[in-house]
């Protein structure tokens, strides 16, 4: 069994904004250096790395810079956003079954100044060919689609998307490195930004970042020589529903049951803790709506009870499950979700700017609308 | 019209622009099983079954949702927008959505429709408006 028998010990992070000077791989290897000295391990020590498919930097890049050993274990995980977690996971299964004792997981990306990617495919090849030449063309779009349908089917309203995006905000509010530290949102900013695709406004996506950050997995037991205290990985999982399509989940029985609720499954299964003794959550926010999504896919509330669950404050600090509390994607900072990893290491720590204070465990979630990830961890 | 993001073709898509140029609207059905599978690809995921048909359908649906995007876009549909979108449920397979665009008649520009009017519920028919020789876009009209 995987439960409990590896730990996050080191986190580590670069600064984030609309554009750093540094190149991704520099901030590659500074976060990651910076998350073994949290972690009190040396870099000739690492000999397992982890990322995205997504990530430009390389492992042999990466083990050259920070003067990595011999590397035992290296791999990838797939789909954008759905990794995170994930990433997290391949790096317990590897240090739990010996393949490698120190690893490290990162993702470096400038998505503020580095471009947008949907805007460099001119054509529509692959799945694309039956979305993007009728205008469907950005993530934004594809996500869009299924809000309307969400709220068509169990009355949600932009009072709901509203309540998420002031939520997160909030908790941004409250953190230091959110890009969005300084910036309030009121309801009438929310009401009256403009539109990106509707009913999704601008304050329903996610920023643009560049930013790098970094963690280190290793076993239970050397997790106690380490200066932090050990953040217990108890459960990982993945998920991948049948006749699924990635971010155009048009084409099955029940698109708005996405990859959450198989993941969930997986997650829970292998868990002793369960959705009711969940007390603070990092749900990915590439879009709000996600947010409703992945309440009640992680089985906080039942199916079209996501959008009332962030009634009253429901998902801020005080609230009934208090989610995204370093402000995530829509207001700290948008790095495939891995900001969402460390502000769960921190709520374990006890460090978070927005502190849980009887949460032993956290829900850390990937990208509803395509193949996902979900880790908890516990102090 | 040539300015379009047309769709590159491969050898599962070709048998649905071959009818649309028709202007059949066909869908990918397993021999076996008798199915529909949407999008084309090469194993019914019921039966496995590697034998299929293209069947035709009567081309009417019901529009499922719908999103109008607004700038920034790629550069042909700046323009356009803000322009609405629509996903439409096969009547022969509700789990099919087409994703297209609203229009009136031939030759209309994807922004013709007023979003306020569209409505999630409107029953829709396809017709294939031809943007060149190979390509014969499905577009819908309310009915
Ligand atoms: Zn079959």
């Amino acid at each position: 069994m995987l439960k409990d028998a590896t730990a996050i010990v080191g986190i580590a992070e670069s600064p984030f904004a609309k554009k750093l000077e540094a190149s991704e791989c520099q901030l590659a290897s500074e976060v990651i250096i910076a998350a073994l000295e949290d972690a009190g391990i040396q870099p000739a020590e690492v000999d397992g790395m982890a990322s995205y498919t997504m990530e430009n930097t390389s492992e042999v890049d990466i083990a050259k810079n920070i003067g990595a050993g011999d590397m035992s274990f290296f791999a990838q995980v797939g789909y954008g956003g759905g990794a995170g977690p994930g990433v997290v996971g391949l790096l317990a299964m590897a240090v739990a079954t010996g393949q490698c004792e120190v690893g490290v997981a990162w993702r470096s990306r400038k998505r503020g100044s580095g471009g947008r990617p949907w805007a460099g495919a001119q054509q529509a090849s692959a799945s694309g060919c039956w979305t993007r030449p009728f205008g469907l063309l950005r993530p934004a779009d594809e996500i869009a689609m299924l809000t309307r349908r969400y709220m068509h089917q169990y009355g949600a309203t932009r009072e709901h998307l509203c309540n998420v995006a002031t939520s997160v905000r909030k908790h941004a509010n409250n953190n230091p490195k959110a890009i969005m530290y300084s910036r309030k949102m009121s309801r009438d900013d929310y009401m009256n930004a403009r539109w990106i695709s509707e009913p999704l406004c601008l304050f329903d996506n996610c920023l643009e970042t560049d930013g790098a950050l970094a963690c280190v997995v290793v076993s239970a037991e050397r997790a106690k020589d380490c200066p932090h205290p050990a953040v217990y990985i108890h459960s990982v999982a993945q998920g991948l529903p049948p006749q699924h399509q990635t971010m155009t989940n048009y084409w099955n029985d029940d698109p708005l049951r996405g990859p959450a609720w198989a993941c969930a499954d997986a997650l829970y299964r292998n868990s002793d803790i369960q959705p009711k003794d969940v007390k603070v959550a990092q749900l990915y926010d590439a879009f709000s709506p996600l947010i409703i999504l992945s309440l009640e896919g992680y089985g906080f509330c039942e199916r079209g009870e996501g959008a009332d669950f962030t009634n009253d404050g429901g998902i801020e600090l005080g609230g009934r499950l208090p989610v995204n509390t370093s402000g995530g994607g829509l207001s700290e900072a948008y790095v495939h979700g891995f900001n969402l990893i460390n502000e769960g290491v921190r709520q374990m720590r006890g460090t978070s700017c927005n502190q849980v204070e009887d949460a032993d465990s956290c829900l850390v979630t990937a990208g509803e609308g395509v193949p996902t990830s979900a880790v908890i961890l516990r102090r | 019209m040539s300015e379009m993001l047309l769709p590159v073709i491969g050898d599962d898509e070709t048998p649905f622009w071959e009818a649309a140029r028709k202007g059949e609207l066909r869908i990918q059905t397993c021999k076996s099983c008798d199915r529909m599978r949407f999008p084309p690809r090469p194993m019914c995921p019921w039966c496995n079954s590697t034998q299929s048909e293209w069947k035709l359908t009567q081309g009417r649906g019901t529009i499922w949702s719908f999103v109008v995007p607004h700038p920034p876009l790629l550069p042909q549909f700046m323009d356009l927008a803000p322009y609405p979108v629509i996903a439409v449920t096969l009547d022969e397979d509700p789990k099919i959505r087409f994703i297209g665009n609203l229009v009136e008649r031939s030759g209309d520009a994807i922004n013709v429709i007023d979003p306020s009017t569209i409505e999630i519920g409107q029953a829709v028919e396809v017709f294939f408006d031809p943007v060149n020789e190979e390509i014969h876009m499905p577009r819908w009209v309310r009915v």
